[in-house]
């Protein structure tokens, strides 16, 4: 796994805190923001998001492992959602789902060696009528078909 | 924007915007839905194109109409004319036809079984039967215009309550209405207010609940995006009637749009002073934040809702003592859902007897469902309660596609339970669907065609609420990961018959030793397809068949020798080499190296791929 250089800490977060009023009590949006920030939430992030809210670690600990809005590891430079929601699964995401897992060689949840996919589930993005769904980046692709997953995937890849 | 500083400003600044209101305008819906669709480009076009034509006919950027399918849609007003699937390419074809009066065939609704063609909205059978009451505006509304919401009668309801009527009298006229929460419940929305409202506390709150976590439901990230106004205006007269000065809005994460126009709403609403202290100089002062969660399924669950606002993880607690009473901070917390409070300013209107009048006797008013799965029609759907499933299914969703057969219906999200043919006629309201064994849930309604095997379904929702489970009471975090266990071992054909007993009892100890509504709801996909299609399990555990050709391990894909003709397009597409035969030839796939993917049956045109 590539090395990510963690810089800024401590002005990052007292900037984030500022937004919220230094108010511990919306631990989460900070948590969010920071995240937007890092790609994901560093060790060091969390450290000093306690030291900054007087919150023990345990506590910004279990609020960043609970919430799935939260990752602890590095993300890719693209991030794959594929919706596990029910319409969806009932059109077959879990079809698309490990076509995906077997060409990336990847779980959900973790990131390719070259930093460039994060595959992840999500239960749900409200496109029901569009499923299969599978968001990159942002970018909604409907009716995705498990013999798509490889163009798709060379795609952003190339891009 | 100037601030409102008494009912006739906000009267005056009504009349001002319906001296403007256009009545020939293009209403397109822009909600996540529609934009996944390709409607953003469409709105660029629009623009492009009436800039070009000097065309003085105003395109009103709305939240998603419903038909969410055919997206995007476009209505020309006042005629109620309806385009769907519109491209950037159709539109100088469309306004041509708006310019000359005329109707533009190519892009009317089709009805797929019967073929007829509709030009007007309101004959479409997908809104015949609908009676549109909170989602009424979502056409003629932008979500951020005051102007447009005050032109249809916005804010009218808050002043009214306020002016004329007093928090008493509110909370009288939402017990006379029988609205019931929206959000799954089913809790009498009048009774939370006036226990609040009894409360001595000077500190109150009031939240609501867009936490919509069940997957295949999306009323209120529809309600959030396209009407944010609406809503606020309920939560306003909520906070009104309970004496809440502080009000929290809840909104997923997953919903990037809703968070960004319902902050938005909030904002302008501050600078008219609707917001803010002194609201219309009535005296009382509110103001609203928006906080977005975390993502975790058991937020929608209302002590555990209150945990996340304070900045904690969301666990449930046990419910002796009601968020009414001691909530957000110890302090007395109305929690109401998005559609819940959209309902609010019609009652306040029209009436708690008007709104009583529709519907069955103990629930009133209309639901929206989220319809998806293997209709024709998929989308949003406002519908009286006493409708019946069947209604829903075929006469506003069109039936089954492609011919299949009707398998279940499947509401409630991972707390309901999956229907059958047989309780199609039953009627939609709350205590009907939970005496099937299913429940009205948040208004998720999903179809399944005779493709869908229901033990994969059962096992795909605990699967889900295991996952979701916060893990703090051990009946429902080690239940729960039992029953999968066992719905495992089914699905790959090792289950025996007393794992469906043990499936039933462990369902039991779920639902009555649970700490909260997750886990008591848990079994429910379960027990119901164990109620309705035990044949099914039976014939996994029994025979090692899956009927509907889902379970991987009880399967196999083969090659029809009679419908092959070997165009060879199964054979360049297998990702794993196992097909093999010439062009022209009968192919064959290799047991051995067949992974099951299923793709060569998604690409043969032929259909001669079979499961067996």
């Amino acid at each position: 796994m590539a090395q990510v250089v963690i810089e800024g800490v401590e002005e990052n977060v007292r900037e984030v805190m500022a937004r919220y009023g230094n108010n511990p009590a919306r631990m989460i949006e900070i948590l969010q923001d920071l995240q937007d920030l890092y790609g994901y939430l560093p060790k060091e992030v969390l450290e000093e998001v306690s030291r900054q809210t007087e919150v023990p670690l345990t506590r910004v600990y279990h609020v960043a492992t609970f919430f799935k809005a939260f990752t602890l590891k590095p993300r890719g430079k693209y991030t794959i959602q594929v919706c596990t929601g029910t319409a969806c699964h009932v059109k077959g995401s879990y079809r698309v789902l490990e076509r995906f897992e077997d060409l990336l060689g990847v779980r959900p949840g973790d990131t390719t060696d070259d930093l460039m996919f994060t595959l992840e589930t999500v239960n749900c993005v409200g496109c029901c009528a569009l499923g299969p769904v599978v968001i990159i980046n942002g970018k909604y692709h409907g009716h995705v078909a498990p013999v798509q997953v490889e163009s798709l995937i060379k795609e952003y890849r190339e891009r | 924007m100037r601030r409102l500083g008494s009912r006739e400003d906000l009267e005056r600044l009504r009349e001002e915007a319906l001296s403007k209101s256009p009545k020939r305008f293009i209403s397109l819906g822009m909600g996540t839905a529609s934009r996944a669709h390709g409607a953003e480009a469409v709105y660029e076009a629009l623009k492009e194109e009436l800039a070009k034509r000097h065309l003085g006919i105003p395109v009103k950027a709305t939240g998603d109409h419903g038909l969410c399918g055919y997206a995007p849609v476009m209505v020309v007003f006042p005629e109620g004319i309806l385009y769907h699937s519109v491209k950037p390419a159709d539109v100088p074809d469309v306004l041509e036809a708006i310019d000359k009066g005329e109707v533009l065939e190519k892009l009317l609704y089709t009805d797929p079984i019967t073929s007829e063609t509709y030009i007007y909205e309101k004959d479409i059978p997908f809104y015949k039967k609908q009676m549109r009451l909170v989602m009424g505006l979502m056409e003629s509304v932008e979500p951020l215009s005051i102007d447009d919401y005050l032109c249809n009668g916005g804010f009218s309801a808050l002043a009214k309550a306020m002016f004329d009527m007093g928090p008493q009298a509110i909370i009288q006229e939402v017990i006379t209405s029988g609205l019931r929460g929206r959000g799954g419940a089913g809790f009498m929305t009048g009774w939370k207010w006036e226990d609040a409202a009894s409360r001595s506390s000077p500190v109150k709150y009031i939240v609501c609940n867009g936490d919509e976590g069940d997957p295949g439901a999306y009323m209120d990230r529809c309600l959030l995006e396209g009407l944010p106004f609406e809503v606020l205006e309920g939560m306003i007269i909520g906070a009104f009637a309970v004496g809440a000065h502080q009000g929290f809005v809840y909104v997923r994460k997953e919903y990037p749009l809703a968070t960004q126009n319902v902050q938005a709403a909030i904002e302008v609403l501050r600078e008219l002073g609707l917001l803010g202290e002194d609201i219309l100089g009535s005296g009382f002062d509110f103001d609203i934040q928006v906080v977005r969660g975390g993502g975790a399924f058991v937020c929608g669950e209302s002590s555990a809702l209150i945990a996340s606002i304070e900045g904690r993880v969301g666990e449930p607690r046990s419910k002796h003592v009601h968020a009414t009473e001691s909530g957000l901070w110890g302090r007395p917390t109305v929690l109401n859902n998005v559609e819940t409070l959209a309902n609010v300013p019609h009652i306040v209107n029209k009436g708690g007897e008007w709104f009583a009048s529709i519907g069955t006797k103990e629930s009133k008013g209309t639901k929206v469902f989220s319809l998806a799965g293997d209709i024709y029609n998929t989308g949003l759907v406002e519908v009286p309660m006493g409708i019946t499933l069947r209604e829903v299914v075929y006469d506003i969703g069109g039936g089954i596609q492609g011919g299949k057969a009707f398998k279940a219906v499947q509401t409630g999200g991972p707390s309901g339970g999956c229907l059958p043919e047989s309780q199609l006629d039953l009627p939609v309201d709350f205590d009907t669907l939970t005496e099937a064994g299913s429940m009205m849930g948040s208004g998720g309604m999903i179809v399944m065609d005779e493709h869908t095997c229901m033990v994969d379904v059962a096992r795909y929702f605990v699967k889900f609420l295991t996952e979701e489970s916060c893990g703090k009471c051990v009946p429902c975090r080690e239940g729960l990961k039992h029953m999968l266990e066992i719905l495992d071992r089914i699905t790959q054909g090792e289950g025996t018959m007393e794992d469906l007993e043990l499936l039933e009892d462990l369902g039991y100890v779920i639902s009555n030793a649970s700490l909260c509504g997750l886990g008591k709801s848990a079994p429910n996909p379960v027990l119901s397809t164990l109620r309705y299609f035990r044949e099914e399990y039976v014939e996994h555990v029994r025979d090692k068949k899956c009927r509907a050709g889902v379970c991987k391990a009880l399967v196999k894909y083969e090659i029809v020798p009679e419908n092959c003709n070997g165009c060879h397009v199964c054979f360049k597409e297998c990702p794993e080499g196992a097909i093999s035969g010439e062009p022209k030839g009968v192919h064959v796939i290799d047991q051995q190296k067949c992974i099951k993917c299923g793709i060569c049956r998604d690409v043969c045109k032929f259909d001669a791929v079979r499961v067996v």
